[in-house]
This record gives C-alpha cells, sequence and structure tokens, in this order.
C-alpha cells in the first residue's frame, strides 16, 4: 500500500477560492517528490493538507493507513506529531530558545526531551558547534538547518518541506540539498516544493501544480 | 522543557513582560494600601472624631432625673460621683473601646477679697492605676484636641489653673497672674484657653484644688468619656429605649456589641447611682462617617483591581499577537491548545507574581505615606491583607487572560506560518 494517497481533494477557500481543485496523488515510501508550479498554484496548500495542517474541503486522503478526511483537528495534531516533519516555507523558530532548546521542543510535545538525541540531529546537519546559540545568532542558513534537525527528531514517515532553499544562498542551498540527498539514500520519503527545476531533477519525481491542478506527472529524464 | 520554556520566555525576552508585572504592581500596591488603611482606619478615624468631644456623660443618677424632668441644674441637695469608681470604667466588657475620660466638678471658687469666679476642677493629664493593676494616662489634654491654649496646661499638683479666654478679658487677669483664694491656696494662671464652649467663661484647675475648695474630697459632679463606637441599628434603638424590653438573644447581641448604648449601660452597672447618657449626635455621625470612609475605600480598591484587569488583558492580548507566529509554531509541531494555553498562562502568573510582590511592598510603604498625611499616624500591616490580595490578584490575571485565551484557541497553525 502506498504511503500517502489524495484521490480526487479539492481544496476550496472562503467557499469560492478554488486552491487545488481535483488532486490525485500516489507517494511510495522512500520516493522524493518535487511540487513546481508557478506562485498561488496552490503548492502550501498541498503541502498544508498533506502535512495535517488543514482538512481538505473535499476528497479522499490517506496517510500511512490512516483517513485524514474524517478526523477532528484534535486528531490531526496527533498525526502530524508522529508522522510529520515538517519544515516551513519561512525558517519558524521560537526565538528565545537555543538551537539544541528548538529541537527539544519538538520532542517535548512528542514524547519525551532528550538532549542527546537533539545533540545528534544537531551534528546530522552540521550544527553541533552552535547548539547553545539563538536563532538571532544564527545565519538564515544554519537557521534552516536547525529546523531540519526538528523535523528529523521524531523519525517522521514523511518529510515536507515548502521550499526549504528559497532564502538561501548558493552555498546554504548545497548543504541543504546535500542534507536531502542523504536522508532520501537512507530511505526517507520527502516532499519538496520548489521553484528551482534543478531541484525538481534531483528528485526522483516531479508534479506541477496550476491553478490548483496537476498539469502533468513527469518523470524527469 | 516546559519550564526551560518558560524561563527562556521571561528571561530572554524580559521587555514583554516587564509591563504586565508593572500594571499589576500597579493594581496590587493600591489594593493593598488601600485594604490595610481600611483595616486600620476605624481607629484612626475614631481617633480623629474624638476631636469633638465625649461622646458618653455620666452623671449621679438623681441630678439627671431633676434635669430631665424639671430642667433645673442646681439643686441645694446636691448629688456626687466617687472619684475612686473611675478605674472601673476600664473594667467593662469593652474597656478598650474607651480612649480617654475626665471628671469633671464644677462650682464658684471664692477669692480672698470676697469675689466669686465660675470654676471647673479636672483632669488635665492624669496617670491612674486601674483596679486590673495596669496604668492608664488620660484627661483633658487627650480629650479636647481642639482647645487652644495660649501659655501652658497647668501641670498637675503645682497649684496651676487655666483661664476662660472670655473670662479673662472680664476680669483683666492674665498669664502668670496669681489667683489667692479665701481658703489660702494660690493659684497660678498658666494658660489662657479658648475652647468655643461653656469653659471660655470659666477657670479651669485641678480637680483636687476644686474638691478642697467646695469641701467635699473624693466627689465629682460628671465624667466625660470618650469611646469607639459601632454604628447604631434598630436593634440599638430598640435597646436605648429600654434595654429590659429584649428578648434574651437580643439582648446578648446588643450587650456585645460596641453600640454606644450597650458600652453607656455597661458604665452605669459599675459605677454605683450613676446616669450614662450618649451625647447622641456625635456618637452616630461617628459611625456614619466611618462607613463612608471604608466605603470610599473598598470602591477605590476595586476600581484599581478592575483597571489593573482591563490592563492586563490589554498587555497579554498584545503579547500573544506579538508572538502568534513563535506560538502558531508551537501548535504545528504538535503542541495542544491546553498545552500553549498552559505556557502562557504560566509566564504571565510568574511575571504577575513578580509584580504582585513589589506591588505589595509598595503598598505598605503607599499606606504609611496615607497615614500619615491624612492621619498623621502610622498605619499597622494587617497580615489579612496578603490572602485577600493574592486571590484578587490571581482573578485580575485570570480575567485578564480571558481574551487572549480565546485569541489562542482560534490561532490556526497554517495560517499564521504562512504569514496571513
Ligand atoms: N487561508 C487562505 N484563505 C484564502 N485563500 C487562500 C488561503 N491560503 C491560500 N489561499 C489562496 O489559495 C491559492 C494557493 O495559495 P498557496 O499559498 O497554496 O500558493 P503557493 O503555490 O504556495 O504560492 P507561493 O509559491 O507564492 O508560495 C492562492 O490563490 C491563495 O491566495
Ligand atoms: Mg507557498
Amino acid at each position: 500500500m502506498a504511503l500517502l494517497e489524495l484521490k480526487d481533494v479539492s481544496m476550496i477557500y472562503n467557499g469560492k477560492v478554488r486552491a487545488l481543485d481535483h488532486i490525485n496523488l500516489t507517494v511510495e515510501k522512500g520516493d522524493w517528490l518535487a511540487i513546481m508550479g508557478p506562485s498561488g498554484s496552490g503548492k502550501t496548500t498541498l503541502m498544508n493538507i498533506i502535512g495535517c495542517m488543514d482538512h481538505a474541503t473535499e476528497g479522499a486522503i490517506t496517510l500511512d493507513g490512516i483517513s485524514l478526511m474524517d478526523v477532528d483537528d484534535e486528531k490531526l495534531t496527533t498525526i502530524r506529531r508522529e508522522k510529520i516533519g515538517m519544515v516551513f516555507q519561512q525558517f519558524h523558530l521560537v526565538p528565545y530558545l537555543t538551537a539544541v532548546e528548538n529541537v527539544m521542543v519538538a520532542q517535548y510535545y512528542h514524547s519525551l526531551p532528550d538532549v542527546e538525541e537533539a545533540m545528534t540531529a544537531l551534528k546530522r546537519v552540521g550544527l553541533e558547534d552552535r547548539a547553545s546559540h539563538l536563532p538571532s545568532q544564527l545565519s538564515g542558513g544554519e537557521q534552516q538547518r536547525v529546523c531540519i534537525a526538528r523535523a528529523l527528531i521524531n523519525y517522521p514517515v514523511l518529510i515536507l518541506a515548502d521550499e526549504p532553499m528559497g532564502n538561501l544562498d548558493e552555498a546554504n542551498q548545497n548543504l541543504v540539498m546535500k542534507i536531502f540527498h542523504e536522508l532520501h539514500d537512507e530511505g526517507h520519503t520527502i516532499i519538496t516544493v520548489t521553484h528551482s527545476p534543478e531541484v525538481g531533477r534531483e528528485a526522483g519525481r516531479c508534479v506541477v501544480l496550476e491553478h490548483g491542478r496537476i498539469k502533468e506527472p513527469t518523470t524527469p529524464t | 522543557m516546559f519550564w526551560q520554556m518558560v524561563k527562556g520566555a521571561l528571561v530572554r525576552q524580559s521587555n514583554r513582560f516587564m509591563l504586565i508585572a508593572l500594571t499589576v504592581a500597579l493594581g496590587v500596591s493600591l489594593a493593598s494600601a488601600m485594604l490595610n488603611v481600611m483595616f486600620d482606619v476605624g481607629d484612626k478615624v475614631n481617633r480623629e472624631l474624638k476631636a469633638y468631644g465625649a461622646n458618653i456623660t455620666v452623671t449621679p443618677k438623681n441630678a439627671a432625673l431633676l434635669r430631665d424632668v424639671y430642667g433645673l441644674t442646681n439643686s441645694s441637695a446636691r448629688e456626687f460621683l466617687n472619684e475612686s469608681d473611675l478605674g472601673k470604667i476600664k473594667t467593662i466588657f469593652w474597656t478598650n473601646n474607651i480612649v480617654a475620660f475626665a471628671p469633671t466638678l464644677d462650682g464658684n471658687l471664692i477669692l480672698k477679697d470676697g469675689s466669686e469666679l465660675p470654676a471647673l476642677g479636672t483632669w488635665f493629664e492624669h496617670t491612674m492605676t486601674l483596679p486590673t493593676g495596669e496604668t492608664f494616662s488620660t484627661g483633658e489634654i487627650e480629650m479636647k484636641s481642639w482647645w487652644q491654649i495660649e501659655g501652658a496646661y497647668p501641670v498637675e499638683g503645682k497649684s496651676e489653673a487655666l483661664i476662660g479666654s472670655k473670662l479673662a478679658i472680664e476680669k483683666n487677669i492674665h498669664v502668670g497672674d496669681v489667683l489667692e483664694l479665701n481658703n489660702g491656696d494660690r493659684l497660678t494662671i498658666s494658660g489662657v484657653l479658648t475652647s468655643g464652649g461653656d469653659e471660655d467663661q470659666a477657670l479651669l484647675t485641678d480637680l483636687a484644688v476644686m474638691q478642697k475648695a467646695l469641701n467635699v474630697p473624693g466627689k465629682i459632679a460628671s465624667i466625660d468619656i470618650s469611646a469607639i463606637t459601632t454604628p447604631e441599628n434598630d436593634l440599638a434603638r430598640k435597646a436605648a429605649a429600654n434595654p429590659d424590653m429584649l428578648s434574651q438573644q437580643e439582648r446578648e447581641i446588643w450587650y456585645c456589641t460596641a453600640y454606644v448604648s450597650a458600652i453607656a449601660y455597661q458604665i452605669e452597672e459599675v459605677i454605683g447611682n450613676s446616669s450614662a447618657r450618649p451625647v447622641r449626635q456625635i456618637a452616630e455621625s461617628e459611625g456614619k462617617i466611618l462607613d463612608k470612609t471604608q466605603l470610599l475605600m473598598l470602591l477605590i480598591t476595586v476600581l484599581s483591581l478592575m483597571s489593573a484587569a482591563l490592563g492586563v488583558s490589554n498587555l497579554v492580548s498584545a503579547n500573544i499577537m506579538e508572538r502568534s507566529r513563535e506560538l502558531g509554531l508551537l501548535k504545528a509541531i504538535g503542541a495542544t491548545n491546553l498545552g500553549v494555553i498552559l505556557l502562557i498562562l504560566t509566564e504571565i502568573f510568574i511575571a504577575g507574581c513578580i509584580g504582585g510582590v513589589v506591588g505589595y511592598f509598595a503598598g505598605l510603604g503607599l499606606a504609611q505615606v496615607i497615614g500619615s498625611t491624612v492621619f498623621g499616624a502610622g498605619i499597622a500591616n494587617n497580615v489579612v491583607v496578603i490572602p485577600i490580595v493574592s486571590v484578587l490578584m490571581v482573578t485580575v490575571l485570570l480575567v485578564g487572560s480571558v481574551p487572549a485565551i480565546r485569541m489562542l484557541l482560534q490561532l490556526e497553525p497554517a495560517s499564521v506560518l504562512h504569514g496571513r
């Protein structure tokens, strides 16, 4: 069975804005899927629905065997906590907590905070020596890597990254790209939103959204 | 981790919580000052009102009867009270409410040249040993705070006297003059008294001098008493008409309440053959003014706490709004509504408590300032204020946080994280 399956999923905001229009999509375990498309095409909306941050208006979604359509907000929070690791479009960190504390917060809400494990996650993104720095003392690239460490900390079955490299310079983009490659090689399932065709090519699969519809499933050559 | 987060927020972003603490401090300081003053003000206001004179007068029973029935003041067969009974006033149930008293003995003094002067013997400042063994200082100086003296009060035992201002002009007597009585005593005028009352027309001297001149050793004509009293109510009025009309239960309540009539009744019980009459108007208005003063303080307390609650609610809402992204993030990575609310409330409560402690001590200072400027005396710090203010503060913080909690519940992580 596929890890993630969307059938005829639509998202209508305020009863009129059709941000997603009958989306059909299947993601297998171990896939790396890139979602592309122009601004306003519904990429973030799709990520929010897959990431259990929002309810779709219609359609059917199953994640790891669980239907996301007929659960309430609280259950959605639980599923998100257990299954999803999210990297947001802007780097979002708690400003008054250090890098390692920011990673531990995710552990705390999931199960139990564990400094050792959090440090290991930071090491993994190359930030073990910046563990006690506040977000304001970190560069954009470093902040984004803390976000990735946080997304990984609870062993999610699905990693979602909404334009993880949108605000980064070339060097940092490469660093982050390398991390995603490693994660993919380790067997993680990853969905990234990106504007860059290069990143799209690196991922195994690529779908292009336009006006809330999937234009064509393309497999880059 | 929870405390790590609370600590991080409070320590690394302390400026955000400074204003909350300050607002709470302000409210708490006003409230604790007002409550402290309120609890202590009964005493203060009463002592202040004592300036209006005695509120109970004790006279011999028959003298009172004659005066009441025939309007007579001078009877040839004059009755007296015993000076030795005075100490018993401080043995009644409400002894602590008896602030001061002074015996008086009036009559005419005959001078060596044969002329007469209306005179009043009393205690100016007298220390006595009570039947209980304690010592008690009292007298006119303590009771008649509005008396104005040009010169000095007579010192007990030194054969000194005050001359009423009107009498002084009439007889052309001055401070330092010596009056010689027909019994050989010599009285030095130590001061001229302006009281605005009958005393302005008389010579005032030691009770003992007067007793000797009138040849009534150990006797007094009346006692003026200043007592702290509870405002009168229907029960007190009923009792004042006739204590025997009360039921057993009513009587007990009345007897054990500091109504002026109950105190007067108890004085009659200890001083034989006496009649104790409340100077009612003063006694009643004292209680009323006290009630009103306390009501005013209560009102200020409530208003200050209400404004603190409004301030806190504004500040907390602003705090939540400023932090909506960060709180949305916490929700996005798995925090429940309850978890986020608990976190915010804990932070606010810690900030509030710090403010509360600071405010409490500031309030103690404020109470002293109020005490010394308004009443000219310190205010006792009542520990009862601490639990009351704590409960009020928690209520203020909770009420103040309600709008913020509602905002938190509506916070959608998906929206805030994408800047919408
Ligand atoms: N909460 C919302 N309420 C109303 N309309 C919304 C909401 N969120 C998104 N939309 C609309 O849905 C459409 C898709 O938005 P979405 O954010 O998914 O685009 P996107 O592909 O992520 O764009 P970008 O590349 O700029 O991030 C847009 O027209 C947007 O205005
Ligand atoms: Mg987007």
